[in-house]
């Protein structure tokens, strides 16, 4: 919400000469000012140097109760850093870093901001930054070469938490390049104190290889129109918020994380596991407008500010929780709370003992029960001889198939063999007279002169790695096949077989 | 002229540009133009379709055939100017025609020093010091379209857009840093037409860089919002996926004609 009665920043030296010709005006709007009655030109208010900090620190509470004349000088720098491991990529940074420097003005501050662009930069740079009123947000007039630096000036005149970034053409690449950070204009009475202010920004990286992929990567166009970044990250890299740089708090505290997404492209759903955010700024207003939030959603070129009093110490995982961001490209930070824990809030692990499963009461008496079904299938089977006859007509089948697979090449799809070489199975007086020695050739093979049907062979049969079902299926089909009639073979029996002869 | 400023040990480009000389006399009688101009190469006539329009102006303009050096002027030549014309010193130059980073990354106001080799394009110069060295060896910078016109041609192709590769070549230049000291003018692969470095060495002046886009200020001239900022930047574009252009066509919008920058350099042209 813009206020209508207020000026363009700008058009700010034409407002403070308009309101020095004018005090009654200015009373009229109730102003807080420096000296009452009377709105400072901005020669008169005090001068200040912006502290500037790089993610994840936040710079101090402004504690005053005035306003200020701030300067800001946010110097852009385009350089080659670490991307994940073994993976580097040329970032566009506003003070080197990926975000950019966490920028603290106040409700009703004069802020004079100098962009320097650093000489080595390949390209112009510019800024837009959310908490301006005024076309572009400073684009326009932060406009800036290589190795030149620009000045503006604005008000901030509404507060909250504000994503600034380059605008600069082609604006999806300088974004996903790096160039975002967070601009807080405290309200004039100030944020409520919290034990621990962190700063932490998510941002897609569009790497021509994929992620992980090693060296230093160039900027995929096409992946950034498609919006397929392979890396989302927290802080500009993978694992800039982990190990030994997880953001810290103690049990007992309060965390408020002022979070922003600069994009380009996609929307954060922004979780801390394990934690439920006491208090979301929702959307990066003043307001505490929302109570136990497990996931606030955060729009690219937008921002967050979430608070939540730690309780059991442990560590908590950042995450987008669009979760393939968080698991396959990088999304991902962790805060690291230490401290006595407090078993009613969270007992830890109470229990762990073994869990046997089928063996367990319940799970024996279920297999129990599966063994009496079977045996009722079976005996009824048994009794019903249509079933009886079906059940072989499907054994028959099965072994059909696997001797059209692996027998007919030798005995023949007829079952008759080639004479002299390979003996018969249709008729044979040697496959009748002994089922076990049947089972017993096909499992290990067969070799050395034979007689069938009066006839000698003298051949190599090899073993075949069939199932014992195989085995039976394969034996009872060519023993009731081509007019023979030699009864079956039983799986039990091929187990029986296998045994004897192992 | 040219043999007023060429000094003594200065043979190499001194003599390239004295065999231009005599060759721009002979090109001066024919239209057409020779068929080889020393250290140029011949752009022949085509079309440019620049990346920003308006409704009213024509998607396409005809680019009429020039010369164009084939790689952008040195520190070497520039250094030969200067001598010949001490108003383009550093410590001589008008600051209104050159702004305080003028020539800065030279030793002396006639010494290059290891900052600036020899070989390596001249940069930190300002528009009107570059137009003023071309203007001294009578040849001049290149417009926009005729710049585009050239540079559009892959190492293979006459477009360079449908060449394999080609563009990811280019756009990767954005992403590598600029290397210090920079290195020789003249290394990198020759392009269709026989430039070379147009798109991987340095930025380059144009003779109408300042027509590149309308800005902030003077944005309510056209009636057409044409300012390049965030998305309004892709309205009224030829093609929102030419990164590249969208750069170029971005520095040039950021500088004025007396700014010095660290890696804008030039290269001259001539017409037939």
């Amino acid at each position: 919400m813009k206020n209508p009665t207020c000026p363009r920043p700008g058009a700010a030296l034409l407002f403070v000469a308009l309101v020095a010709l004018l005090p009654r005006l200015d009373a009229a709007e109730g102003t807080v000012l420096a000296r009452p009655g009377v709105r400072p030109l901005a020669a008169d208010l005090p001068v200040e140097t912006a502290v500037l900090t790089e993610a994840p620190h936040v710079p101090p509470r402004i504690t005053r109760q005035h306003a200020a004349k701030v300067i800001v000088n946010l110097e852009v720098r385009e350089v080659v850093k670490r991307l994940a491991d073994g993976v580097e990529y040329t970032f566009w940074t506003y003070g080197g870093n990926v975000p950019g420097s966490f920028i603290r003005v106040r409700e009703g501050d004069f802020v004079e901001f100098h962009l320097n662009n650093h000489p080595t930069s390949k390209v112009p740079h510019n800024i837009d930054l959310h908490a301006v009123t005024g076309p572009g947000g400073g684009a326009a007039s932060s406009f800036t070469a290589p190795g030149h630096s620009s000045q503006f000036s604005f008000t901030a005149l509404n507060p909250g938490l504000y994503v600034y970034h380059c605008a600069t053409a082609p604006v999806p690449m300088h974004i996903a390049n790096g160039m975002y950070g967070l601009i807080l204009v405290d309200p004039k009475d100030g944020m409520p104190p919290v034990d621990r202010e962190y700063y932490v920004m998510q941002g897609e990286i569009y790497t021509a290889g994929r992620h992980g992929e090693g060296g230093l990567q160039n900027f995929d166009p096409m992946k950034a129109e498609d919006e397929r970044p392979p890396y989302v990250v927290l802080n500009g890299s993978v694992g800039a918020l982990v190990g030994d740089m997880a953001l810290q708090a103690k049990v007992g505290e309060t965390v408020r994380l002022y979070f922003g997404v600069g994009g380009p492209n996609l929307t954060s759903s922004f979780h801390v596991i394990g934690e439920i955010f006491d208090t979301v700024y929702v959307e990066g207003g003043v307001l505490p407008a929302q109570r136990h939030v497990q996931t606030t959603m955060v729009p690219a070129g937008g921002s967050t500010v979430v608070e939540f009093k730690v309780e059991v110490p442990g560590t908590y995982i950042l995450v987008d929780h669009s979760l393939s961001r968080a698991f396959n490209k990088g999304a991902l930070g962790m805060l690291k709370v230490t401290g006595a824990g407090n078993a009613l809030t969270y007992s830890g692990k109470e229990i762990d003992e073994v869990y046997i499963g089928q063996a367990s009461d319940a799970g024996f008496a279920a297999s129990k029960r599966e063994a009496e079904l079977m045996a009722q299938k079976e005996a009824a089977i048994a009794d019903n001889p249509r079933i009886a006859g079906f059940t072989k007509e499907i054994q028959l089948e099965r072994g059909r198939k696997v001797f059209l697979t692996s027998c007919f090449a030798c005995h023949m799809a007829n079952g008759e063999g080639l004479p002299a070489v390979f003996p018969p199975l249709a008729g044979s007086d040697f496959l009748k007279a002994d089922k076990d020695r049947a089972i017993k050739s096909v499992i290990k093979g067969l070799s050395g002169p034979i007689t069938v049907n009066g006839k000698p062979y003298n051949n190599m049969m090899p073993p075949h790695d069939f199932t014992d079902d195989q085995v039976a299926d394969v034996l009872t089909f060519a023993m009731n096949s081509w007019g023979n009639d030699f009864g079956a073979v039983s799986v039990s029996d091929v187990k029986r077989v296998r045994a004897e002869n192992k | 002229m040219a043999r007023c400023f060429i000094p003594v040990g200065w043979q190499q480009a001194g003599h390239l540009a004295l065999v231009g000389f005599a060759l721009l006399a002979t090109l001066a009688t024919t239209r057409a133009g020779p068929a080889t101009q020393a250290g140029m190469t011949a752009i022949p006539a085509g079309t440019y379709r620049p990346l920003i329009r308006s409704q009213d102006e024509p998607a396409e303009i005809s680019v009429a055939p020039f010369w164009l050096d084939i790689r952008p002027v040195t520190n070497a030549e520039y250094l030969a100017f200067v001598q010949a014309h001490p108003r383009w010193r550093r410590s001589q130059v008008s600051p209104l025609f050159a702004d305080s980073g003028y020539l800065s990354d030279w030793a002396g106001d006639l010494e290059l020093g290891p900052s600036a080799p020899v070989g390596a394009p001249v940069v930190r110069v300002s528009w009107f010091a570059a137009r003023a060295y071309a203007r001294a060896i009578d040849k001049r910078l290149p417009t926009i379209a005729e710049w585009e016109r050239a540079a559009a041609a892959g190492f293979t192709q006459s477009e360079g857009a449908k060449e394999p590769g080609f563009p990811a070549q280019v756009l990767a230049w954005f992403t590598q840093p600029t290397p210090q000291p920079l290195p020789a003018a003249g290394s990198g692969r020759p392009n269709y037409f026989g430039a070379r470095d147009l798109l991987t060495l340095v930025w380059e002046w144009v003779d109408d860089f300042n027509t590149a886009m309308v800005t902030g200020e003077s944005r309510g001239d056209s009636g057409l919002d044409r300012n390049l900022f965030c998305g309004a930047g892709a309205a009224g574009i030829r093609d929102p996926s030419d990164f590249a252009g969208f750069m170029r066509a971005g520095f040039r919008s950021s500088v004025r004609a007396s700014y010095s920058v660290p890696n804008l350099g030039f290269r001259c042209a001539q017409s037939p």
